[in-house]
Order: C-alpha cells, then structure tokens, then sequence
C-alpha cells in the first residue's frame, strides 16, 4: 500500500509534451478507440472468422478438415442455393414496394382531423408486432382448409389455392407478410418527414398553381429525400436479411422453393451439422450485402462533403 | 483483514460441508412435452426418495433447441447425465469421443438379458454408450367410427386390402390419410416402412448407411408402390403447409380416417375423437419378406466431461429397473425396454407391443438412422415426391449426389 506513494512525481514541462503537440491526431484516436475494439471484436473478428471457417468442413465440435474451396465448388452446384439467390432477388425487389406503399398511406394519414393519431397508430402496429406473430397470423390467413381467407372467398365460389404449400407461391406469401409491417415502419418515417416539410414552400407552390401531382413529385417529394433514403435503406436491409418469417412460415419449404440465402445457411448449420458450408454462404451473402453497403457509404461521404 | 480470512474459512468450510452432504447431479434433458416431462419429473422424484442425499438439478429444453445446446455443452459445461436417442444418432456422439461407455453398467445389471431388443440400437463396436428408458412402434392411428362409416369392418393387413380400404373411404368423401409435411419427418416414417416392406431391413440399413445408391432400381421399386397411394389420392391436399399436429383436424373433423405415426399423438387428440381411435400396424406388402418395425429408443447418456459420474450410473441403474421402466414408459404412452417391465393396460401400447414382439428386426426412425444432411435431402425429396409423384427421377438424383457426397461414390 505504501509503494503508491513513492510515484516519481513528472517534472514540469518546460516547453510542450508529446501529446500536446499531436493533440489534434490523438485526441480523435483516443475517442475513437474504445468503439473500434469493440467493433473489431464483435463484428470485425467475426467476420474474418466466419471467412476463414468457409474453407473447412467442420460440425461444429470435433476436428476442422481445410478443404480449400470445395465448400464453394459445392455450392454453386447446389440448385436449392441458386433457388435461395432468386427468391433473395424477389425479396429485395418486391420488398421495395414497401416504401412506395408507406409513402401513400403517410400521405393519406398526413391529416389533422379527429382521431388521426389513434388511426396513426393502428397503421403502426404491425411493426411492433413480432415477426413470429406477423407469420403466425399470416400462416392461419392462407390455410386453404381453415383459414380466414379461404373463409371469406368461399361463399363467392373461389377456392383459394393453398399459397404455402404451392412451389409457385410460396415465397410471395412469405414476402407479403413480410410486406406487411415494412410497409408501417417506411410510413412512420414519411409520416415524420411529412411533418418537417416547409409549409410556405407549399403555399408559394400553391400560389404558382401547382397542385396535386405535379405539387407532390416537385415540391414535396424532393424534400423527402433523407426519408426515402432512410427508407430504402431499412428495406434493403429487411429484405436480405428475410429469415424469421421463412422459418416461422414455410422453413424453407416446401422442399426448398421458398428458401433464402439467410435461412439456408442456418439450415445447413444447425440442423445438417455442415458449418463451414453454411459459412460459406454466409460469405456469399456478405458480398451481396457488401455491393450495397459501397454504394450506402458513398452515398453517405458525399451527402456529408456536400454539407460542408 | 482478520475478519475476512475468517469469512473466508467459513465459506470454504460451508461450501465443502455441502459438497460432502448434497451430490449435485445435473441432467439436461430435451422430455419438452407435457407428458415427457411429467414422466422425468417423476423418475427423478423416485430417484431423489431412493437417495435422498443426491440432489438431482433438472434443466428442461425444446427439443430443437436441445439440438443445438446439446453440442455446445457436452464439450464446453458438460452436465451428468443427459437424455438422446439410441442409434446412428448417439453414434455420432460416440465417434467424437463425447459419450460414456456404460458396458458396465449393462453388465453389472444384466441388461442384456433384461433388455434384449435394444442391445444393437445401444451399441457401437460391442459396448454399450447409453441405457434405454422408452421405445415405441411406429403405426396406423384410425378412426373406428369412419371406417364403420364407409362400410370396413376389419382392418388391412395386406397391401391389396389397404388400397381397397382407401377406395371405399374415398368413395365415402373421406380422405385415407392425413399427413402434415411441414417438419418433413412424417414423409420418412412412410418411405422407412415402405421400404422395409417391400426390400427388407438389411437392404433398408445398407440404404441408411449410403452402401446403396439412391437411384438403385430397388429404392425405384419402392416409389412406385408409393406411387399407387398418391395416385389413389389417399393423402390430403396441401400437406406441405401444415405441421404434424396442423393436420391432426383432418381427423378430428372427420374429413381423415388415418394417420402414420407414433405414440405422442394419442395425447393430442380430444376427449371424444380419442374414444374412436384405434391402431393397425403397417400391412404386408411381400409375404416373403420379414416383419421389420421402425422402433425409436429414447436412452439416458453419460457425457465424457461429465463431473459426478459415479452417481450419473447409479440413476442409470435406477432407470432401468423394471418397476421404474413400467412407471416411465407408462406415463409416455411408450413402450418399456426391460422384458421384466409391464406394457401399459391400453390399446396403443398393447398393440405396438404385440407388433414389435413379432418383429423380425427393429430400425430405429430415417432421420435416426442415416446422416442428417441425407435425412434433410432425403425428406424433402419425400415431400416433392407426394406433390409430384412424375418427379421421382430427379429427386432420386438428386438424394444420390447428397449421398454421394457424405459417404463417397459407389
């Protein structure tokens, strides 16, 4: 306890220390740092991991064996990945109806009449919903023998097709209940844009005869920009990310046509025992996410440069 | 700094007087259904009151989950005594090095005598690596009042009778058989009796151990007597969309007369439809083929890393006792492994139990059986084949080069 005492007392600077000196270079670094080794070991290592794991064939306890590339050689033999690439295409396709539709029911609900923020907040509910909920629900509205759907057309004479269980139709059942609540998280953040549009440009809008929808696509919209983007992004991101709905809907099925890259890969992990396949789908997803995240981040440096 | 060393002391004594008086037995166990997990509480209750001074720690997991904890703990924390199934599936365990050999146990006990039909399903290389606490037969859950219904008195036993039943049930608007394919398994209990009907069970084993190919003429031969089923429409529509227990209404609704499956299904139909039930075993399809059954065994295993394994055994002793393989495998609705055990006073367990005396050999189930990734691929090729029978040479193709991947080509 009493060696404490004993510190060498520094002596005085006479003229600048180094850290004075480079003030301006370490001061950032050291704010920065305690985020960046965090994010190295909880993303970055991860990431470099999951790589590395692709080159081997491993279940998860046991010995790793390197079989170089072979994990990939298989895979792009593998039908049910390509089945899984397409769908993940559909997704990330139809799931941009989701800001498109969010931004009509914004418009519909940018109103001050009474009540309007109890309707709000119903048209919100199906993002707070848990997905598992979300695909429950959209499970028992398709069953083609007990469903509500089923229920509804079958007086008029239709027979409903039995969406999950058809090759054909599964993954767009599957992306409609996706849709679902993407569509009320894209009109919460248009219904908060809406509310930070200037309403005299409007008015001189207004003024100049514009109206309708030459006053939406000029006036307002332009506007919106920084929503659609936010929007866009959580989409894409939604949308390569689809994986509860698919396990909790269809797990895949049946036999693989409603499959996602996503839901394959944990598949082949959890279930088959083949880890370093299923990391290397992780891989080939990562890429495809990479492609995005480029073109997110460039976006992003010029948006700031431009501020400046 | 006095008064901490003495606390010190005092915690250490406490802790190691509770050691010395409590043994911790810790069991993981994946009995996640209401009547599975009944059984287990009870077990470890009797155990408990057998030997007080053991504490037995219980931890409960959905059967998937199990799945994946499963591989984590048994080389990270591993517990004492852990519940899996016999076959191919503990043999997994055992080539990693991560089971017990038990072989003492078994001798020491005289379970081979005690517990004849499961001897092969607990054994890799000669010994012994678990102790089976419940089996079951796999078989027909009918609806005796539907089949009155459409004028069938007595149940199929060969396979020209089966299929005439069916057409006289469709005649009646009512679907044969109920399935729901969404978990895959319930297409695999169909192709495992087929197949042993109609190839034996050496063939059928060769198959699960990828010695066959799957486009070998015999496994062909197998799908087109399927094919007379899905061509008769004996399965209901749109079964990939339902789960095993979504396409229980079928039968509760009476718009079904049949089920394939096992025992936990009796618990799952109501009250007033369980009163009409009744079970057949899979009829003959080639007299001059034996009675091979699908039996899983469910078993009790010791982990390599296991800490208290001296006490780990004495519940494995206990398990097998047969007054307590009566008590366990009555509560399940299965059927006990010891022969000095009672089957429960019921149709289905009476039934199975008849079923699997006569058998000339027991598998244990497709996804227990054969690799996981073969089962998945397989299964899913079950699938596709019930909704598109004309696909049959694709898919076999298709399971042939998953096989050919794990076990080599032939």
């Amino acid at each position: 306890m009493t060696d404490m005492t004993s510190y060498p007392v520094p002596p005085k600077p006479r003229h600048t220390t180094f850290y004075s000196r480079n003030k301006l270079v370490i001061t950032p670094l050291l704010f920065i740092a305690p985020a960046f080794a965090m994010f190295s070991l909880f993303v970055i290592y991860p990431i470099i991991q999951s790589i590395s794991l692709s080159f081997y064939e491993w279940q998860g306890i046991g010995p790793k064996k390197w079989v170089g590339f072979n994990n990939y050689d298989l895979l792009f033999k593998d039908p049910v990945f390509w089945k899984a690439l397409v769908n993940n295409i559909y997704w990330l396709v139809l799931f941009l109806l989701a800001p498109v539709l969010g931004l009509i029911i914004a418009l519909f609900l940018n109103q001050k009449v009474f009540g309007i923020r109890l309707v709000k907040s119903l048209f919100f509910f199906p993002f707070v919903v848990s997905q598992i909920v979300v695909g429950l629900v959209f499970t028992w509205f398709y069953d083609p023998a007990f469903g509500l759907i089923a229920a509804l057309i079958e007086p008029l004479g239709l027979k409903l097709p039995s969406i999950l269980a058809s090759e054909d139709w599964a993954t767009f059942g599957v992306i409609i209940a996706g849709l679902w609540p993407q569509t009320a998280y894209c009109m919460i953040l248009y219904l908060t844009g809406l509310n930070s549009v200037n309403p005299e440009m409007i008015e001189a809008a207004r003024l100049d005869g514009a109206r309708g929808w030459r006053l939406l696509v000029n006036i307002v919209l332009p506007q919106l920009r920084a929503a659609t983007f936010i929007a866009i992004v959580v989409t894409v991101i939604g949308a390569l990310r689809s994986f509860d709905l698919v396990a909790i809907m269809t797990e895949g099925g049946p036999y693989n046509s409603s499959n996602v890259l996503a839901f394959y890969m944990y598949d082949n992990a959890i279930f088959r025992y083949r880890m370093g396949y299923a990391a290397s789908i992780a891989t080939i997803l990562f890429l495809i996410m990479d492609v995005y995240i480029v073109w997110f981040l460039m976006r992003l440096l010029k948006n700031e440069k431009g501020s400046r | 700094m006095k008064t901490i060393k003495t606390l010190l002391c005092a915690t250490a004594i406490a802790a190691l007087s509770t050691t010395a008086f409590a043994r911790d037995l810790v069991m993981n166990a994946n009995t996640s259904d209401p009547a599975q997990k009944e059984a287990m509480e009870n077990l470890i209750a009797d155990f408990e009151a057998a030997y007080p001074e053991i504490d037995v720690k219980f931890n409960l997991y959905d059967h998937e989950a199990f799945k994946v904890a499963l591989r984590n703990f048994l080389v990270s924390d591993a517990p004492d005594l852990i519940t899996w199934n016999a076959g191919n599936r503990m043999k997994v365990f055992v080539d990693l090095g991560l089971f017990e050999d038990v072989s003492d146990v078994w001798a020491s006990e005289n379970l081979y005598e005690q517990m004849p039909a499961v001897v092969g399903a607990s054994s890799v290389d000669g010994k012994q690596y678990g102790v089976p606490y419940a089996y079951y037969a796999w078989g027909f859950y009918y609806r005796k009042d539907l089949f009155e219904q459409a004028g069938i008195t007595e149940t199929p036993s060969t396979w020209e009778e089966f299929k005439e039943m069916g057409a006289q049930l469709n005649a009646a608007d009512i679907t044969p058989v109920t399935i729901g394919t969404k978990n895959l398994w319930p297409t695999a209990g169909w192709f495992d009796f087929l197949n042993l009907r109609v190839n034996g069970a050496d063939f059928h084993a060769d198959l699960m151990d990828g010695k066959i190919k799957y486009t070998d003429e015999r496994v062909k031969k197998v799908f087109e007597i399927w094919e007379e089923l899905v061509e008769a429409d004996f399965f209901v529509e749109n079964h990939p969309a339902y789960s095993f227990q979504e396409a229980l209404p079928f039968m509760n609704q009476g718009k079904a007369a049949m089920y394939l499956l096992a025992p936990f299904i009796v618990s799952m139909f109501p009250d007033d439809v369980r009163e009409q039930v009744e079970w057949f075993p899979f009829p003959i399809i080639d007299e001059s083929v034996g009675i091979y059954e699908d039996a899983p065994t469910d078993s009790f295993h010791i982990p390599v890393n296991a800490k208290n394994k001296d006490d780990a055994r004495l519940f494995l002793k206990f398990a097998a006792a047969a007054e307590n393989q009566t008590k366990t495998a009555g509560t399940l609705d299965m059927l006990p492994p010891n022969i000095n055990a009672s089957v429960k006073d019921d149709r289905f367990a009476q039934g199975g139990f008849a079923q699997l005396s006569k058998a000339d050999g027991i598998m244990q189930f497709y996804d227990r059986d054969t690799d996981p990734a073969l089962a998945k691929v397989g299964m899913q090729g079950f699938q596709e084949f019930l909704q598109h029978p004309d696909r049959i040479d694709d898919i076999l193709e298709r399971i042939e080069v998953e096989r050919a991947r794990i076990y080599g080509a032939l």
